[in-house]
């Protein structure tokens, strides 16, 4: 069973149905016990990382979060609430990545919305997937590349794809919106 | 690098696709759901479904097809046509909508726009902008391009901006069903005023339309409906048209087109 994280952001149910799809199954749950007892974790999110820290801080998530033992994947804001701090709303985060999370420059359109390349793709999320294939991004604040980065990005600077340290993975993308290449990431999480 | 989009259309009534649909390969074109599997196939970047249903009892219908379609659909889709409240966002946000988009219920309300933002995030509001030349100016209208409003293009773009939009879906009335091309300079105007995303729509006729949008406006995205739908132009064969011009779009499957 995986456990998807329930927080005050969208997107979950994306991540369940894109889990079914692979034939997995998986329970949207905020409970310590069922994500402690899970398989593996998914961290999902979109929204804005001040509230949604406050949210886990509240009902104490946030430490269940960082004591997962088993395999993690953070997604969008999921990745960015895994950094040190986040400069939305002054956010200090959870820092198992140790990276910052900054707003775009306006130099280009924000958000960032869209299909980008992957580059410099490294470790296991990564098996089959070729260099310089293309998945769908949509967010404003961005990782900075740091010892952690698995993949990289670029838009108007270069940034962290995808990061991971130990059994914490975290894609800035959606793999559950990135059509088979997204199917393949996600099956290599659930493969680990 | 970040890729140009392509966007088909979907016009919904009663659950149902409502234009004439030409693909020979499709078991049942009117199944919201099967066409859009196909252009997921077809490389498609994200779906817009847009519902042109009044009653209540058919935007029950829709609530369900946005499910089938979540279930189904591995790549974002928009929901856009008769969205009045944030409940009504709700609904489809949780039925598994990625965006929502709104029209006329923004004009008529600009501070929809802001409620939608603050309690879903920028990235799932759509602005869509009806804008129509007149009195020398591109006017926004709304009722599908019946009714004019007090806004101009232009200051009403950067409004929407400002309250928290995420992205502005631009549909020019004069080109729309022309295929004449997509209205560049309204488009660069537009996309020069913001710095969110803008979605190019109405005019698209034949490839070099979709070139000429991206090379000459700063559109990130292009919409069209019924040249897809008839297979007047089909997706693969117009992204390796424009990977020959130098156009960055998303290919998956560079050996199967």
């Amino acid at each position: 069973m995986i456990a998807i994280l329930k927080y005050n952001a969208g997107n979950i149910k994306s991540v369940q149905n894109a889990l079914t799809r692979l034939g997995c199954s998986s329970l949207i749950t905020d409970d310590r016990t069922e994500i402690l007892n899970a398989e593996k974790v998914i961290f999902p999110g979109v929204g804005e990382a001040s509230s949604a820290m406050r949210y886990l801080r509240e009902r104490g998530l946030d430490k269940v979060i960082s004591s997962i033992t088993q395999p993690v994947l953070g997604i969008c804001l999921g990745l960015q609430l895994m950094c040190t701090s986040s400069q939305e709303g002054n956010t200090t985060c959870l820092g198992i990545f140790d990276t910052e999370v900054k707003l775009f420059p306006s130099t280009e359109k924000v958000p960032h919305m869209g299909w980008n390349t992957l580059l410099d793709v490294q470790g296991r999320l990564f098996r089959n997937i070729n260099e310089h294939s293309d998945v769908y991004y949509v967010h404003s604040y961005y990782a900075e590349p740091c010892a952690h980065t698995v993949a990289l990005c670029d838009y108007s600077i270069s940034f962290s794809a995808a990061l991971q340290k130990g059994n914490f993975f975290a894609t800035q993308f959606h793999p559950e919106k990135s059509a088979g290449v997204g199917e393949m990431i996600l099956k290599n999480f659930l493969e680990l | 690098m970040l890729k140009k989009r392509i966007i088909p259309c979907l016009d919904i009534k009663e659950g149902r696709t409502v234009k004439g649909i030409n693909f020979g390969s499709i078991k049942d074109a009117g199944d919201p759901v099967e066409l859009a599997k196909t252009y997921v196939e077809h490389d498609a970047d994200e779906l817009v479904f847009l519902d042109i249903t009044a009653t209540i009892e058919e935007r029950k219908t829709l609530i369900d097809l946005v499910e089938r379609i979540a279930r189904e659909i591995n790549i974002p889709f928009t929901v856009g046509g008769g969205i009045n409240t944030v409940q009504d966002v709700d609904r489809l946000i949780k039925a598994g909508a990625d965006k929502i988009s709104i029209n006329s219920s923004a004009v008529k309300r600009p501070n929809l726009i802001k409620e939608i933002a603050q309690q879903y995030g920028s990235q799932c509001v759509v602005v869509a902008i009806d804008a129509k030349w007149h009195q020398d100016t591109w006017n926004v209208f709304i009722h599908g391009g019946t009714t004019p409003t007090p806004y101009g293009v232009l200051s009403w773009a950067k409004q929407v901006e400002q309250l928290g939009a995420g992205e502005i879906l631009l549909t020019s009335m004069n080109q729309d069903g022309t295929k004449a091309g997509f209205a560049l300079e309204l488009v660069q105007q537009v996309a020069d005023e913001v710095n969110i995303p803008v979605i190019a729509s109405g005019g698209a006729g034949v490839k070099s339309h979709f070139k000429d949008v991206f090379e000459k406006t700063g559109a990130t995205a292009a919409l069209a409906a019924s040249i897809f739908h008839y297979g007047e132009v089909s997706i693969p064969d117009l992204k390796k048209y424009l990977v020959t011009h130098n156009v960055a779009v998303r290919t998956s499957k560079p050996n199967m087109i």
